[in-house]
């Protein structure tokens, strides 16, 4: 038996797999992880401080820069936060669109997310490409409705800042009949694919009582086989109405979590199909007309979470009564999914660790705030 | 399982835990400007746990009450009354709202004991706070600044720290 010795290693900051500047300090021994700590914080800019020195509304952009792939679900966060925190009514209508575009935003995501994990494991460029594709049909819908394709910047306290273009909902149309196949086509192109069964199938396991013990959300939870939803276990908006499953996993590997956001994709199409049966006509207002927003919430505190497409997305806020918040604070899905990382990768390969960091769904500009 | 109202919760934790739940005094807030209304005292709703008994009620959440899921631990500075305020989020998975337990240590001797050892998913927030805050986690594995880097000195998200300035820029020059 030949004596090996532990080694240190850094993967990353600079590294195409890490999604963004992350670096994880892997403790190996020969190609096997013994442990691992990521190393974090080259992209904060203390997103938190500079929220308490803005306006409530200049804030809204802000929001759109965490989670850089999904500014709709961070506006609606905050929105949901700030309306709360100042009692503002929202229309129906304006629950149609925010949900809209909500669902619109995890479509787009998990068609980047399994793009990005399948490059990852080294099948280069074509399901990207296939995802990216998808991905730009509906960034062109957000210009359309909202000015701009990825900082949207389109909720306002008590609506959306514009209502729906007139050719918005036929292009949807369109949209929605291919997308059926694009779901499909991926799934067939990869569920029995060779090289994604042999690095994902029991790899980087997290067992249910694991993954709820470090609080994660979002398609690691329920890859992990826990059914927790927050769209689900506390509804807001309008997400009561709607007809829709949750898809869980049952061993919690990498394989479960892809599997997860294939669903998820699915059931997002069929929340938009409800929406458009059930969209309320134009006269109802896009945005509450009696909504001030320079806002000076009453002094207090609340907490809004939405279920982004990576997980539990909350803001806590404090207001003291002025037109700025007291206290800002976000809890972003990514960086607390990345707790267990450390978990996950201990016993598996070096090369594996990619792919365990790409099934987890990260996104630094949240992460690192 | 039935969700628990604050109130529900304080006399069940009264039973059970005695001594872990304190009256909550209003806070002052900061001062808004001079032209803006004046400042209001807030007075939480939310449980006031005392800094000992924290983890034995977050256990008792958790093992008794099924709030298994801990979402979010926040740090707000109530620079006027001179303490911390550490805001502790827990959920069920059964669904519904949250039980929150609040928790106030003094600015200058910020000391709070450790949930990471029973609850791993505790670990980033409580190392976010202490970097920002700088939050004494007692019993924490690995208390280590997580986004600034290791030699910073300073709390950044205090409300006193200089918001302009910078000394680490042209300091080698």
């Amino acid at each position: 038996m030949l004596k090996t010795e532990e080694l240190q290693i850094n993967i990353g900051p600079q590294h195409p797999s890490t999604h963004g500047v992350f670096r994880m300090l892997v403790t190996v021994d020969g190609e096997t992880i013994t442990d691992l700590k990521p190393v974090f914080g080259y992209l904060h800019r203390n997103h938190e401080q500079i929220a308490e020195q803005n306006t409530y509304l200049q804030n809204m952009p802000y929001t759109d820069r965490l989670d850089y792939f999904n500014s709709m679900a961070n506006n609606h966060a905050y929105a949901m936060a700030v309306e709360r925190l100042a009692g503002i009514e929202v229309p129906e209508r304006a629950e149609y669109i925010r949900v809209l575009m909500v669902e619109l935003t995890r479509i787009l995501n998990h068609a980047g997310a399994l793009g990005f994990l399948i490059n990852d494991m080294g099948m280069w460029q074509t399901q990207l490409a296939f995802g990216m594709r998808e991905r730009e049909k509906i960034l062109d819908l957000f210009e359309s409705a909202s000015g701009a394709r990825l900082m949207c910047n389109y909720f306002r306290f008590g609506g959306v800042a514009r209502d729906l273009p007139p050719d918005f909902l036929p292009r949807l149309k369109d949209l929605l009949i291919a997308l059926p196949s694009f779901v499909d086509e991926l799934e067939r192109l990869l569920r029995e694919n060779e090289i994604l069964l042999q690095r994902s199938e029991g790899i980087g396991v997290l067992p249910r009582e694991l993954a709820l013990a470090y609080s994660v959300t979002g398609p690691v939870l329920r890859g992990s086989g826990v059914p927790y939803d927050v769209r689900k276990a506390e509804p807001y908006s309008v997400y009561d109405r709607f007809d829709f499953d949750v898809p869980v996993g049952t061993v919690g590997d990498v394989y479960d979590r892809f599997l997860v956001r294939v669903e998820e994709m699915r059931q997002s199409k069929r929340i938009i199909e409800q929406i458009l049966e059930q969209l309320p006509d134009a006269s109802g207002g896009h945005i509450n007309p009696k909504a001030r927003q320079n806002v000076r919430p009453p002094v207090g505190d609340t907490y809004a979470r939405v279920e982004s497409p990576k997980g539990e997305l909350g803001f806590y806020l404090v207001s003291d009564g002025s037109g700025k918040p007291y206290r800002y604070k976000v809890r972003a899905p990514s960086f607390i999914n990345l707790t267990p990382l450390g978990d996950m990768c201990r016993g598996y390969k070096v090369a594996d660790v990619v792919v365990i960091l790409g099934s987890i769904d990260i996104v630094m500009g949240e992460v690192d705030r | 399982m039935p969700r628990l109202s604050p109130e529900e919760l304080r006399e069940r934790m009264a039973r059970d835990l005695p001594g872990a739940v304190l009256e909550a005094a209003p806070l002052q807030v900061t001062a808004p400007p001079a032209h803006g209304p004046q400042p209001g005292a807030f007075l939480t709703t939310d449980t006031l746990v005392a800094p000992a008994h924290l983890v034995a009620a977050a256990l008792y959440l958790r093992d008794t009450l099924g709030y298994a899921f801990l979402s979010d631990i926040a740090v707000v500075d109530y620079l006027a009354d001179g303490l911390f305020e550490l805001v502790y989020r827990f959920y069920t998975l059964d669904g519904g709202d949250a039980l929150v337990l609040k928790l106030r240590v003094p600015r200058d001797q910020p000391a709070v004991p450790s949930l990471t050892p029973h609850w791993p998913g505790a670990n980033f927030h409580e190392r976010e706070a202490f970097d920002l805050f700088g939050i004494t986690f007692v019993g924490h594995p690995y208390l280590r600044r997580i986004y600034m880097w290791d030699e910073f000195e300073g709390w950044p998200m205090r409300k006193d720290f200089p918001k302009q300035g910078d000394k680490y820029i042209g300091a080698d020059e």
